[in-house]
């Protein structure tokens, strides 16, 4: 088990820099691809970043070693911050992210087992969730001592097999089991509340019998001390905070604008979102 | 006759103690179901392996998705539901979150077919076929017998990836008289018969109306070759390709659409043969209540209804 030393200043700052390259990459690979979902991608970018870069035990040169920490992503569609964490990392070549979503390319427009260091097919939304659920059973009849983490969109929680699975996670006292929700408040449509009221999720998830906990979904000490509460307590019960954040976060023009969910930029908005991020 | 029916015996139960023998070979046989355990047969191995066995209640979504997951950590799953949930209800999870990473998770339904009888139409399962069929990566394997079945269940066990099993309700004849015997073949339809006037081929509970339907063209002299198709996909296309019957007749109890008989009808027009097929089956219509017995005559699958059937086309050439 990865105990995490407390956390410096300089440490906050490194982890901010890292953000604003995976970020940058994220943006150019969208752009490059003309296609893509850059606004759950930059939302979700610091938890992804502090997962791979603070919090799991991974090895990029051994990425299927037993004991590792396993992430799954299934609001697949963020992907892009997933693919340009692990080509950092050197789970596979960098220039792999200038040719996302083309024929013959590695990285698919949604996560692909096939591709190193991604752990389950998601995508399709609801599923990776359940799916994480299975492998944090799996790994505890191994008997490991590692952890599983999930990331979930918040327009996500609107699928039904999200619940049953949170029932599944509680049922089978999962707490080797930490979700995220990504609370950036939208959807392709609009507004989550709007589409369809999420309301209170954090009541939602607790009355499921989770461990719930709120924070700010861009503050690096908060979730990496959240994640360190929530390891803390072993009480057989699965963990989930709710991250708010914001859509399209870090290029001030895709910032809580919907428009950028499921749009790449065209060339203009991308040398203008590029520029901001260097 | 190369074989002879026997006593009626069930493939349901045959994957129950099929399971409870891997259970001990395999310590990373995992079984899970979703809420149907006594009538699966699951509940058997959850008996003996307390600790290995998974009911997720009834949530056939999540429970494609936890076999999913159970399979990435490295286990053989088995995920058990009646064939209209668990290929039905989750169908899109199998597709997406099993067959496209092609894990190693054993879909092993019941209840397939009109025979489920007096539950009626909600739960009479006659697409499953069609819909598993058309996932990449899935096969599709539908057992002829209790014997049968055990050979089956073990084969999916100690093979890779994803497979769609689909078994009936009710206890059926037995084709084969031992395991041994009954050795499955992946991949391969079974001549059971020869004959050189037509072709039958049957697969799984619809094999014993086949036999019954062939011994009664035998007493009118006419000669039936009979094929017990048990893997739907892939399908044994030689031997259809290498039949020298013009008549092919096929049985199910399926939607005659995207079926057995559409997967014969495939191999026909691909290789352009000269053959007419007739598809006996369930024609495109939902089911009905009523005792699996009397459902096989209304829907005309019974061996008698068969026959007569068969007799019928071949007049009408």
């Amino acid at each position: 088990m990865s105990n995490i030393s407390p956390i410096r200043n300089t440490d906050i700052e490194e982890l901010e820099r890292i953000a604003k390259r995976i970020r940058y990459n994220i943006v150019k690979m969208i752009g490059l691809a003309k296609s893509g979902h850059p606004g759950g991608s930059l939302s979700a970018t610091d938890i992804i970043v502090a997962l791979y870069y603070k919090i799991m035990n991974h090895d990029p040169k051994n990425p299927n070693k037993k004991d590792r920490d396993i992430f799954v992503l299934s609001k697949g569609h963020a992907c892009p911050a997933l693919y340009a964490v692990l080509a950092e990392l050197g789970y596979f070549d960098k220039e792999e992210l200038w040719r996302l979503r083309k024929v013959g390319a590695l990285l698919q427009g949604h996560p692909s087992i096939s591709i190193p260091g991604v752990e389950a097919s998601t995508g399709s939304l609801g599923q990776g969730f359940s799916v994480a659920v299975g492998i944090a059973l799996g790994c505890r009849l191994d008997k490991l001592n590692n952890w599983v983490y999930v990331l979930l969109g918040d327009g996500e929680c609107q699928e039904g097999q999200v619940w049953e699975a949170a029932m599944a996670a509680y049922h089978y006292k999962l707490d080797n089991l930490i979700g995220f929700v990504d609370r950036n408040r939208l959807q392709i449509d609009g507004c989550t509340e709007d589409v369809m009221s999420l309301g209170d999720l954090k009541e939602k998830f607790r009355a499921f019998g989770w461990d719930v906990f709120e924070i700010d979904g861009h503050n690096f000490k908060e979730i990496i001390d959240t994640v360190n509460r929530a390891k803390s307590l072993k009480n057989g019960k699965p963990k989930m905070i709710i991250a708010n954040t914001v859509k399209g976060k870090g290029v001030s023009f895709m910032e809580g604008n919907v428009g950028f969910h499921g749009k790449a930029p065209n060339e203009e908005q991308l040398e203008r979102a590029l520029k901001e991020l260097s | 006759m190369r074989y002879k029916l026997g006593e009626k015996k069930g493939m349901r139960v045959a994957y129950g103690e099929t399971l409870v023998k891997l259970g001990k070979e395999l310590p990373n046989l995992v079984v899970l179901d979703a809420d149907l355990s006594g009538s699966t047969k699951t509940a058997m191995f959850a008996k003996a392996f307390p600790d290995r066995f998974f009911n997720v209640g009834i949530a056939e979504q999540n429970m494609m998705g936890m076999a999913a997951g159970l399979a990435i950590t490295g286990k053989i799953v088995f995920a058990s539901s009646f064939a209209m949930f668990a290929t039905g209800r989750a169908w899109e999870q199998i597709r997406n979150s099993i067959a496209y990473p092609n894990l190693n998770v054993k879909i092993v339904a019941t209840h397939s077919g009109i025979t489920v009888g007096e539950d009626g139409a909600t739960h009479q399962m006659t697409e499953d076929i069609a819909i598993m069929r058309c996932i990449p990566n899935m096969r599709v394997i539908s057992p002829t017998d209790y014997y049968e079945t055990k050979s089956v269940i073990e084969w999916c066990a100690k093979n890779e990836g994803p497979v769609y099993v689909r078994m009936p309700r009710r206890d059926t004849e037995t084709v084969f008289s031992s395991e041994e015997e009954a050795k499955f073949q992946f991949g391969k339809g079974r001549i059971l018969e020869d004959g050189s006037d037509l072709t039958i081929v049957a697969t799984g509970e619809m094999v014993p109306e086949a036999i019954k339907a062939l011994e009664l063209l035998k007493e009118d002299g006419i000669e039936a070759q009979l094929i017990s198709m048990a893997t739907i996909k892939p399908i044994d296309e030689d031997l259809i390709v290498n039949s020298t019957n013009d008549l092919i007749v096929s049985i199910e109890d399926h939607n005659i659409v995207g079926g057995l008989g559409s997967a014969i009808g495939e191999i026909i027009a691909d290789h352009g043969l000269k053959k007419r097929l007739l598809r006996i089956g369930v024609r495109d219509v939902f089911g009905i209540s009523g005792s699996a017995t009397d459902l096989l005559r209304y829907y005309g699958l019974d061996g008698e209804s068969i026959y007569r059937r068969i007799l019928e086309e071949i007049k009408n050439k």
